[in-house]
């Protein structure tokens, strides 16, 4: 009996990894993470590529404004589609100006502006929820083709 | 210290010393190992509780002695930890024995109690002794992953290889511009077909690189650009701008040829110049 609940509590791991982002070696690691997700779910290599560079963008963005944040990366189904969904959180300033935020270019740092918006390029299904104070976090998902 | 603590505190003192060949040969048994070895780290923690001293300096070096030698001989940390507990056990097996039960439990607790707190050094010590060796290397990454190399008179190329933080882009830069100045050389050829993914943070290192380099009068082209990768920076919206971009380091090997005014004829060389006319 407890062999089977261990069974259960394994593909609940695998079907969903989380990871704490705290310095840019992190960030990597968010990287590495997502690309093998990416390849059991049987994203193709242009979509992989995409993907993981989403999530870098996402995970640099929470360290760089937040000083830190939560990666979840689950996979997911639409029928006999399958798919990663990655989702960003942080607890920092929050955003003031979602819209600008996401327009290309902008940015208040130092990078060229292109992480959030391109992000949202990048992948099939983008939800930002963020207010001043409250936080950050974005929600992504890539489907298989 | 409380009476009862030191009278229990010396009662375990005594019983170590009165039976310390059966209480060393049981240690040895539980934890695999030689009763020489162990034998040194018992009499080391003897004489600490001899003199009544709290400073166990000398059986942590021990221990860390230990720690060491056994993880060279592939034993891992919590084998160690679970030798150095094994002491417990060994003793166990005396205040079992012995007649003055109330105060040897006592002690026995007390005993205990050092004996996790030197188990767990040895984990430490063992921890400490990788984090270095990770320090080390990468730190030999660091160095390792970023040679410049020169590809023909007047041109030089920088394979870069694995993901690029800041601190490599640091070192690739430096190294570049510093061979520049060396050689001479007026084209670089970056080549990135061993990045696995180009981010704008990526993206930004390179652009500031090819400028500082262009600003050194020397002209850079960036190679290696595979479908995905292209994908991904059009998809992102980064702009190279005038920058030479190249699918491989042979294109941008004849790009640069082309623009030095250099011939290359004969049989493969020829094939390199007509692909390079193509782009």
């Amino acid at each position: 009996m407890s062999d089977d609940r261990n069974m259960a509590d394994d593909r609940n791991m695998a079907d969903d990894q989380n990871m704490a982002i705290a310095s840019s070696a992190d960030v990597v690691g968010v990287r590495r993470l997502v690309r093998s997700v990416a390849l059991e779910v049987g994203l193709s290599l242009v979509d992989q590529t995409k993907i993981v560079t989403a999530a870098s963008e996402l995970a640099r963005n929470a360290l760089v404004y937040a000083g830190g944040g939560d990666v979840r990366v689950e996979t997911v189904r639409n029928g006999a589609r399958r798919g990663l969904k990655l989702t960003v959180s942080d607890d920092g300033p929050g955003i003031p100006d979602i819209d600008q935020a996401l327009s290309d270019g902008w940015t208040t740092g130092t990078g060229l502006g292109l992480g959030l918006g391109g992000s949202r390029r990048l992948v099939d299904e983008f939800d930002l929820a963020s207010a001043p104070g409250k936080g950050t976090t974005v929600t992504v998902t890539k489907w298989a083709r | 210290m409380s009476v009862h603590a030191d009278v229990a505190r010396r009662r375990v003192e005594e019983l170590l010393r009165a039976h310390e060949e059966q209480a060393v040969r049981r240690w040895a048994e539980i934890a695999k190992a030689s009763p020489e070895e162990l034998g040194e780290i018992y009499q080391a923690l003897l004489s600490v509780l001899d003199e009544g001293r709290d400073d166990f300096a000398d059986v942590r070096g021990l221990l860390a002695d230990l720690s060491r030698s056994r993880a060279r001989a592939g034993y891992a940390p919590a084998d160690t930890a679970r030798a150095v507990f094994g002491l417990k056990e060994a003793l166990y097996e005396v205040v079992e024995a012995d007649t003055d039960g109330v105060e040897a439990a006592r002690g026995f607790i007390w005993f205990s109690r050092l004996i996790d707190d030197l188990g767990l050094f040895t984990f430490e010590t063992y921890a400490d002794a990788r984090e270095k060796i990770i320090l080390d290397q990468a730190e030999q990454l660091l160095e390792l992953s970023t040679p410049v190399v020169k590809l023909w008179e007047n041109i030089v190329a920088v394979p870069l290889v694995g993901t690029l933080d800041s601190a490599r882009t640091q070192v690739v830069m430096e190294k570049l511009l510093q061979t520049l100045v060396d050689t001479g050389a007026e084209h670089a050829v970056i080549d990135i077909t061993g990045v696995p993914a180009v981010d704008t943070q990526v993206a930004q290192h390179l652009l500031k690189t090819v400028v500082a380099a262009r600003l050194m009068g020397a002209e850079c082209i960036i190679s290696g650009i595979r479908p995905q990768i292209a994908h991904t920076i059009v998809t992102l919206g980064i702009e190279f701008g005038d920058i030479v971009t190249k699918a491989s380091l042979a294109d941008a090997l004849a790009h640069a040829f082309r623009r030095s005014g250099f011939q290359v004829s004969g049989g493969g060389g020829a094939h390199v110049a007509i692909r390079a006319e193509r782009v």
